[in-house]
């Protein structure tokens, strides 16, 4: 490859953004028109030269590849590369953009021209996040798309949207300064700021807990974990349909993206010293997070807390550092991000025909909208589990990955399951079944432009249900050599154990001195 | 010094001779031609402040030390004056229009700015404590004229006084302090003093020291002697305002900076807490104080409380990183500022300024283009990436870290946060909010000005070397 294929991918969205800033002028019809139709096209065009990625990448090798590198900031290089992990996060934002595009066709009508350049530029941010290989370039990517995602939800946001925005934004940048701060301690530990090279140092041990806890502190409130996943109802329910589509399936994601590539892999110990801590976030997340769900009236927060649940499985199968588990991990990220993002979708197709998101007001939607309701209920068991949807895939994975590690958490884990089924199919039943409202008398079932956005979902949704492997094979060699690194961590820890109890010894022994000397002390008295 | 029987010894002081002939020059202009001739004689001011920048490019290279070694050129002084030059043209151009709008162009504006910059030049060159002082002196002087020029406003004068005699007690002080420090060293020279702190020093010399640092705390309104900001802030014309808020503060800090660097290497630990204190207080202030605000020229006196801060966290960590830091923090911040009140001094409806933070409100749609920019320089001076305004806390942040410096580091980055709750207000204002009535069209050096700063800021990240590089150079020469 002698062109720079990864920077294309990420920059031609923003191109794009430059194009729409320069040729749309004004609010007048045409420039709305112009642009969707450069939006449409920067996206489209992204997503097939990122097939070009996969087309050229080697999934038998765990290096990384399309790497470039040039000198920037000093301390910091430009340097970009995937691996089998982040390559399936980058395909996944390139291919759910367009979709996201065309959601947003007809419901947004106001402000098109930033709407689309706050779209463009996010999907720079969001892309170079993944493919980032320079720790300070990461963190660049990843904060900046607060300011996308700000806009977002305060512009076109519902009524509650400045709140929402808010505390979205400060909430994420919270956690994130500290991780700035950890990233430049570890910068003056190990002299570079290179994904690539610090995969392969270790940092003292002490040092990895605090190092742990600040990049905890920034993902976990990505991700979002219990107890600080309560911005996330909030921006749900304010965000713009596409808005809703791109938080839950992909900038969670980078949460999930941040524990596998940092804090798995360079702070092991800590990982291993605190994955009791992260079992318990998860399992009471899956389990709280699923009831709560249950008590909603509003449709985006019931999937907002579902989506907290669904991360709760990832997070448990990451930490649960075992093949089966970081795949289920990821592959759940990737399931999560098609399944939810269309479950937003349905929810934005009948929003955008009634302007109400109460579940209480919808009923016997099946009588007027079929196609819908066929769609709605394959969503509906992927986001269940239900076996061959690519929901199960993640989920099974997962929990047996925690089986293997700890049977407790996967119990329990598993009980989220049941609890998801319920308000699952309970939401089901109140908007699809039952006597038809009248005021959904004249609804509409769903259009075409509609139909091809939801398409490639359900194919994806089936086919990844019954044929995982593609997914899986990717990102195998990623997976089995950062645990064959974090298992060798973890081992030369453990060896390094008895020395801490000879040294425990020696204080036996300095302890039985002092003894001695008192005595000899009372003797002499 | 022998050079100095040439004239070519005195090339390393070409752009103080040019700005100190300049603005005789100007003055007499201004006597010749009459009142009416103040936009002309204004305008011909920036042309000054230009060529003393070009100037700056027959400066000799390497460490030169001249009348005695009170006036030091080197890389330190170079990246600074350049800076400080950029923030007087700059802060000179805000004002070209607002003057005529204001009918107020008189000709000693401009050249009470070309004496305020010569002061600040000689202030950044400054080795020893009493071309400290002179330098700071006119600076200031010429400062306190320039906050009363709006003399019918009764804001202006009371800033201009309130300004006059908080500064005249500050520099009490400062004196005080130097003489303090002559007297328990024997010198005044920065390099003398660091020869007699070599082993440590004696309560007398820190008290001298407490004393000094009071002055300079007060220049670049670090808490706790910030009070004069919000008033005089407020109170000035609001191009006069801009200009405090870029240069002086450039100047200020740079003799802080020189000072404690070259003169107490000796006792780092005892001035080291000292500024660790007044860091962390500025940066807790500046980002809880600002949260009331309505006005929007408060709002930035305080956020430049709060930026002071976050620059003497590099300072803090008195290490060639952390100066760097600091320089490019100035160097960010100035650019940052001036775009900020190229907006702010283009608030106008129906020839009227208005200065609250609600009258923004739905500017997005009004003026798209300029909300755009205001609301990226909001981001930037809130710390977000990809903007200017992250690496300049980065590079301060990185060094407070290599320096140990770990609860600083984590009280800033804190304060960061709550400071991103105001400028995503005004953010807020602008994008969230119903548009009210249109402001007046933005003058045409408005526009420039807003749009090289808005450049700047947007673009920093993708060609950060020349900025990031100069300014190391600078650090390393004064260790």
């Amino acid at each position: 490859m002698t062109w720079p294929i990864l920077s294309v991918v990420t920059f031609l969205p923003l191109l794009g953004a430059l194009l729409i800033a320069l040729m749309a002028h004004g609010n007048s019809p045409m420039a709305r028109g112009t642009s969707r139709w450069i939006a449409l096209w920067a996206t489209i065009v992204t997503f097939a030269v990122s097939l070009l990625l996969i087309k050229n990448f080697d999934p038998a090798s765990a290096e990384f590849q399309f790497v470039e590198k040039m000198n920037w900031l000093g301390v910091a290089s430009y340097h970009m590369g995937v691996d089998g992990i982040s390559l399936l996060f980058v395909i996944l934002t390139t291919a759910l953009m367009p979709l996201c595009i065309l959601a947003s066709w007809t419901s947004v009508q106001r402000r098109v021209k930033e709407y689309m350049i706050a779209f463009l530029v996010l999907e720079t941010l969001m892309i170079g996040t993944f493919s980032a290989l320079d720790i300070v370039l990461f963190y660049l990517f990843f904060e900046g798309g607060l300011i996308p995602m700000f806009l977002i939800i305060g512009v076109w946001g519902g009524p509650r949207r400045v709140y929402a925005s808010f505390k979205f934004f400060l909430y994420t940048l919270l956690g994130s300064v500290l991780m700035l701060l950890a990233i430049m301690a570890m910068y003056w530990q190990a002299h570079t700021t290179d994904i690539a090279v610090l995969l392969h140092h270790s940092f003292p041990a002490g040092m990895q807990k605090w190092l742990w806890f600040a990049f905890f502190a920034s993902f976990a409130v990505k991700m979002p974990m219990w107890p600080v996943h309560t911005w996330l109802p909030d921006a749900h329910v304010e965000a713009p349909t596409a808005g809703s589509v791109i938080l839950a399936a992909i900038l969670l994601k980078m949460g999930g993206y941040g524990f596998l590539r940092f804090s798995l892999p360079m702070f092991p110990e800590a990982s291993h010293l605190f994955a009791p801590l992260v079992f318990t976030l998860s399992v009471v997340a899956i389990v709280y997070t699923s009831l709560v769900a249950l008590m909603q009236e509003d449709l985006k927060k019931l999937i907002a807390y579902s989506s907290v649940a669904h991360m709760g499985f990832v997070t448990m199968g990451i930490f649960a550092a075992t093949t089966q588990g970081v795949q289920g991990g990821i592959f759940q990220m990737i399931s999560h991000g098609i399944v939810s993002g269309a479950l937003f979708l349905c929810v934005g197709v009948v929003y955008d025909r009634t302007h109400t998101r109460e579940i209480a007001a919808y009923g016997g939607l099946v009588n007027r909208m079929p196609l819908y309701a066929f769609i709605f209920m394959l969503f509906t068991m992927a986001n269940v589990g239900l076996p061959g949807t690519s929901g199960f895939v993640g989920e099974f994975l997962s929990l047996i990955g925690t089986f293997k590690a700890n049977v407790q958490v996967a119990f329990f884990a598993t009980i989220g399951v049941i609890l998801s089924a319920c308000y699952a199919l309970w939401l089901y039943r109140k908007m699809v079944f039952g006597t038809l409202r009248p005021t959904l008398a004249a609804i509409r079932d769903i259009g075409w432009r509609e139909a091809v956005i939801f398409a490639p979902l359900v194919v994806l949704t089936i086919l990844f249900g019954v044929a995982p492997k593609p997914v899986l094979d990717m990102s195998a060699a990623s997976v089995a050599q950062l645990l064959a690194n974090y298992n060798q961590a973890i081992k030369t820890a453990e060896q390094a154990q008895p020395v801490r109890r000879i040294e425990a010894g020696e204080l036996g022994m300095t302890i039985e001195k002092v003894a001695q000397a008192g005595r000899a002390g009372i003797a002499a008295r | 010094m022998n050079e100095l029987t040439h004239w070519s010894g005195y090339l390393p002081v070409l752009p103080e001779v040019v700005l100190a002939l300049g603005a005789m020059l100007m003055l007499m202009a201004g006597v010749m031609f009459g009142e009416r001739s103040g936009r002309l004689v204004n305008s011909w001011c920036v042309l000054v402040l230009i060529a003393a920048g070009a100037a700056m490019h027959w400066v000799p290279a390497g460490h030169l030390s001249l009348f005695n070694g009170s006036f030091i050129v080197d890389d330190f002084s170079r990246f600074l004056q350049i800076l400080t030059l950029i923030g007087s043209a700059g802060a000179l151009l805000l004002s070209l229009d607002w003057l005529s709008i204001e009918k107020q162009q008189r000709f000693e504006y401009g050249a009470l700015f070309i004496l305020s910059t010569l002061g600040m030049m000689m202030l950044i060159a400054a080795g020893d404590l009493i071309a400290l002082y002179l330098g700071l002196e006119l600076m200031s002087l010429a400062l306190y004229v320039v906050a009363a020029s709006d003399r019918e406003n009764i804001k202006s004068t009371e800033a201009g006084l309130k300004y006059f005699v908080l500064g005249a007690l500050s520099s009490g002080m400062l004196l005080y302090g130097a003489s303090l420090i002559y007297g328990f060293t024997g010198t005044v020279s920065f390099v003398g003093i660091a020869k007699a702190t070599h082993a440590g020093a004696s309560i007398g010399l820190v008290f001298g020291l407490v004393f000094l640092f009071v002055g300079f705390c007060f220049k670049i309104s670090a808490v706790p002697f910030h009070m004069w900001t919000p008033d005089v802030y407020e109170g000035a014309p609001t191009p006069v305002t801009a200009f405090f808020a870029s240069a002086p503060k450039v100047a200020a800090m740079a003799i802080f900076v020189r000072a404690t660097i070259t003169a107490f290497p000796g006792i780092t630990h005892e001035w080291q807490q000292i500024v660790v204190f007044v860091s962390i207080l500025s940066m807790a202030l500046g980002s809880f104080a600002a949260i009331g605000q309505k006005n929007i020229k408060r709002l930035m006196a305080y956020s430049s409380i709060g930026h002071m801060g976050f620059a003497l966290v590099g300072l803090a960590a008195a290490s060639p990183e952390g100066v760097q830091g600091v320089l490019v923090y100035m160097a960010i911040y100035v650019a940052m500022t001036l775009g900020t009140f190229a907006v702010i001094v283009a608030m106008r409806r129906q020839g009227v300024a208005v200065e609250q933070i609600s009258d923004l409100a739905g500017l997005a749609r009004t003026h798209p283009t300029m909300a755009f920019f205001f609301a990226m320089l909001m981001f930037s001076l809130a710390g977000i990436p990809p903007l200017a305004g992250f690496f300049a806390k980065f590079y301060v942040f990185l060094a407070a870290i290599n320096a140990g410096l770990y609860v600083l580091a984590v009280i800033g980055v804190l304060a960061s946060v709550v400071g991103a709750y105001y400028y995503l207000m005004i953010v807020k204002t602008m994008y969230f909010d119903d548009p009210k009535a249109s402001f007046d069209a933005m003058p045409g050096l408005l526009r420039l000005v807003l749009l090289v700063s808005g450049v700047v800021n947007l673009l920093f990240f993708a060609w950060p070397a020349p900025i990031i590089g100069a300014a190391s150079a600078a650090a390393k020469s004064l260790f």
